[in-house]
């Protein structure tokens, strides 16, 4: 795997692998001394386009972790407002040399272009409205965590599917892992055409209590001023997941930040049911397996600098056992992928 | 009412030419055999059985070994020369010698440039500009409304007298159709053809693509088909009411095709245009995001493209336009939601739809001819055709030569081209231009003497 762009480029074994992989760092982080030195001397480069405080945040620590230099890029402030090019800005990064860069833009697409455009490993933190993987891939993580596994479970995916990269991910993400899904949200932020991925299409919460996991969306304020739906009141009496509405049995998810008395009633955010805060939590372990995957497993020698043919993210071999692939924690640090 | 020549441009290089033994095709007089065929002046003087004429002092004869095909030149309705203000992008001398290259023998400009042509003063600046540097010859729709507002309308009595074929406020639709019909009531006085861009931008807000499975996936914002269709009924309706002349832009839908076919059935004057791209490409080439197969309106679904080709065969779509647009290498190298829309289409359109719809037999190939130089007629202006007596408007193509499009470059200057890197059957090789010669292929141009081989 030299990339990480989409869900839909990974099987069921890629998301075993990088969630397995996550299992193993776990353990990092309830060390005195929370860092490995997998990826010493590596660079990874935040490159963001779009404002992020926590996916951002982290991958910084999970590539801190896995002791590698981080540098952080924030499109506002930067060369970006005075006119520069996506292409022009990574090509000038790029001179820096990293090892990996974490992008997210406002545009779908811009990662897997950035991919050809210069030789660093590219983690899509998110293109527009299309796909953010980590995102999908934590999730999937903490659900195992939880429940094990999701093999015909039913998911709900609730609230703004049409602008919510998020629910993309996820729909795939969830799918691959055996799970039927179904969105459910008002019609008008329900994309025409999104049952082709293989998702059921709800427009009312009646049968809700049929799901075994229910994931709100954030509903985001500034599609009230654009007339989606007809008040954040009207939005909240029919999709709103409160205590009425959550039956005990059901897990919660939500990608954060939640915006309470909006897609969740205070008292679900702080029921046991929700798995908030362990799904921040696992955006750690789940990005720095991502990382370690891309950086230390299976980063295939490259002649001539260029970036891998574009949707060449063929399956690696895996590692063959978590011995092989966790790096030793004070010993000599695994920098070499395993043979094929 | 129109006082000027409404085209403007060309060499004024009167060929002298023989060609022995072409397939001659012509659909509209049904000639469809092999022909010695002199130009003499620039006209064509003599049409001839095959082996009968001799050579009578001309510079240049070209054996066409009763294998090449003669037609007439095409017509292109909508092309975008970018002059004045985006030069960098194309200017008349690129985009002409684009038209010249892929065997068009004129087009018609579009007024959205930088300024918006609106105005007279800019109307005569353009033409002498196109006096000067086009390779074939240019018509000019100015703009509908000023600045492309929708708000007033341009001095179009004024504009015809300066040449204007029409109007147009192409890239954006005529919103209010109050404002529509105010144009075409004042057709009445003025006359010219009234070409509608139809998108109802309240639909189509900041759509990037069609909507349908392959947006909702990729997570971009779609442009519903009925942004389109609903327009088109709309204007339909207006045309009709007013008895107005109405042509309609780049049908791209299936909805629209059926709009249309049923206000023709009710008499009214309207026709319309299709692009090679709707023809052939459908949202699937859209999928890897390459920004070349962004355009407005975009690329719909496979039964939207059946029936632009129903259509087109039907005669419910007139004529084909292949809506050139180009835009620099910097500006499409970016993200798919920022990339503007448009592609190139001028050296690719014969070639395209012989390769995607005649080779495969789909259409025939007098069909093919036909609709590409019906535009001329919807605008007023004489036919090319095949003709003893006419000034030689005409195309010579190598139906047998396969090339890959935009390996040995482009004439135009950008290189937006949807078609870019697919194997093309079907070459034009030679085009006369209101009498002159503006396009040579290189497989003849390198050919020794003078003499001009139909070899490959």
């Amino acid at each position: 795997m030299n990339h990480l762009i989409s869900i839909e480029e990974l099987d069921r074994a890629d998301i075993e692998r990088i969630v397995a992989q996550a299992e193993r760092f776990a353990e990092v982080a309830d060390r005195e001394i929370k860092k490995v030195p997998a990826l010493r001397g590596r660079m990874v480069l935040n490159l963001f386009y779009e404002a992020s405080t926590r996916t951002r945040s982290s991958f910084e620590l999970a590539a801190k972790r896995l002791s590698a230099d981080v540098v952080n890029f924030a499109a506002s402030g930067s060369s970006v407002e005075k006119g520069e090019s996506l292409k022009d800005t990574v090509l000038t990064l790029s001179a820096h040399k990293p090892d990996a860069i974490v992008l997210r833009t406002p545009w779908a697409g811009a990662a897997e272009l950035v991919s050809r455009w210069c030789p660093a490993a590219i983690v899509n933190a998110g293109d527009g409205k299309h796909e953010h993987p980590t995102q999908a891939l934590l999730d999937v993580y903490t659900l195992r965590q939880r429940m094990g596994e999701i093999d015909g479970a039913s998911i709900w995916i609730v609230g703004d599917v049409a602008h919510s990269r998020v629910a993309r991910s996820n729909v795939l993400a969830f799918q691959r892992m055996g799970a039927h899904v179904t969105v459910a949200g008002p019609p008008t932020l329900i994309p025409r055409g999104i049952e082709q991925l293989g998702c059921e299409v709800r427009y009312t919460l009646d049968e809700l209590h049929t799901a075994d996991i229910v994931y709100a969306l954030r509903m985001q304020r500034e599609r009230m001023t654009d007339t989606w739906v007809p008040s954040l009141r009207e939005y909240a009496s029919w999709y709103q997941i409160n205590g009425r509405r959550l039956t005990p049995r059901q897990v919660l998810m939500h990608p954060g930040p939640v915006n309470r008395g909006v897609e969740l009633s205070g008292e679900v955010v702080d029921s046991p049911q929700a798995v908030i805060t362990q799904q921040v939590e696992a955006g750690v372990v789940v990005r720095m397996a991502v990382l370690y995957e891309l950086l230390a497993v299976a980063r295939e020698p490259r002649s001539d600098g260029a970036g891998a043919a574009p949707g060449s993210l063929a399956a690696p071999a895996p590692a063959a056992s978590a011995a092989d692939a966790m790096p030793a924690p004070v010993a000599e640090p695994v920098l070499e992928g395993r043979p094929a | 009412m129109s006082a000027k020549q409404p085209l403007i441009g060309g060499l004024q290089a009167p060929a002298e030419l023989l060609l022995r033994d072409v397939h001659a095709l012509d659909p509209r007089t049904g000639l469809d055999a092999r022909r010695d065929v002199r130009i003499r002046n620039g006209q064509v003087a003599e049409l001839a059985e095959p082996g009968t004429l001799e050579t009578d002092g001309e510079a240049q004869t070209l054996e066409g070994e009763g294998r090449l095909r003669l037609l007439p030149a095409f017509f292109d309705p909508h092309v975008h020369l970018r002059t004045p203000g985006q030069e960098h992008k194309e200017d008349i001398g690129s985009g002409t010698r684009a038209a010249a290259a892929g065997g068009f023998g004129a087009v018609i400009a579009m007024p959205n440039t930088d300024p918006v042509l609106d105005s007279a003063p800019l109307l005569r600046s353009l033409r002498d500009a196109a006096a000067r540097e086009a390779r074939v010859p240019v018509g000019v729709l100015p703009a509908i409304t000023r600045g492309l507002q929708g708000e007033q309308l341009t001095e179009m009595a004024e504009l015809r007298q300066e040449g204007a074929l029409g109007f147009t406020d192409d890239g954006r639709p005529v919103r209010s159709a109050g404002m529509l019909r105010k144009a075409l009531q004042y057709q009445r006085l003025c006359g010219g053809v009234l070409s509608l861009h139809e998108e109802d931008p309240t639909l189509s807000r900041e759509g990037s693509m069609h909507e349908g499975a392959i947006s909702a996936a990729l997570g971009i914002a779609g442009i519903p088909t009925v942004a389109e269709s609903t327009m088109v009924a709309r204007d339909a309706a207006l045309a009709g009411y007013e008895d107005a002349r109405v042509h309609f832009q780049h049908v791209s839908c299936a909805d629209s095709v059926e709009a249309l076919a049923a206000a023709k059935a009710r008499g009214f004057r309207i026709s319309a245009e299709v692009c090679p791209h709707h023809l052939l490409l459908t949202e699937e080439d859209v999928r890897g995001l390459d920004t070349r197969m962004k355009m407005h309106p975009p690329l719909a679904t496979e039964a939207d493209r059946v029936a632009l080709v129903d259509g087109l065969r039907a005669g419910t779509l007139d004529c084909i336009a292949t809506d050139h647009a180009p835009h620099a290498r910097e500006e499409k190298e970016v993200p798919f939601e920022q990339a503007p829309m448009g592609t190139t289409g001028l050296e690719t359109a014969f070639a395209a739809l012989y390769t995607g719809l005649v080779a495969p037999g789909v259409i025939g190939l007098p069909l093919l001819v036909e609709r590409m130089t019906a535009g001329a007629a919807l605008f007023e202006l004489p036919t090319p055709s095949i003709a003893l007596g006419t000034p030689a408007n005409l195309t010579l193509v190598d139906l047998d030569a396969e090339w890959v499009a935009g390996e040995d470059g482009w004439e135009s200057r950008s290189e937006n081209c949807c078609f870019a890197g697919r194997r093309l059957q079907g070459r034009v090789l030679m085009t006369l231009a209101a009498g002159a010669i503006v396009h040579r292929d290189r497989a003849l141009a390198s050919s020794q003497d003078g003499e001009l081989a139909g070899a490959r």
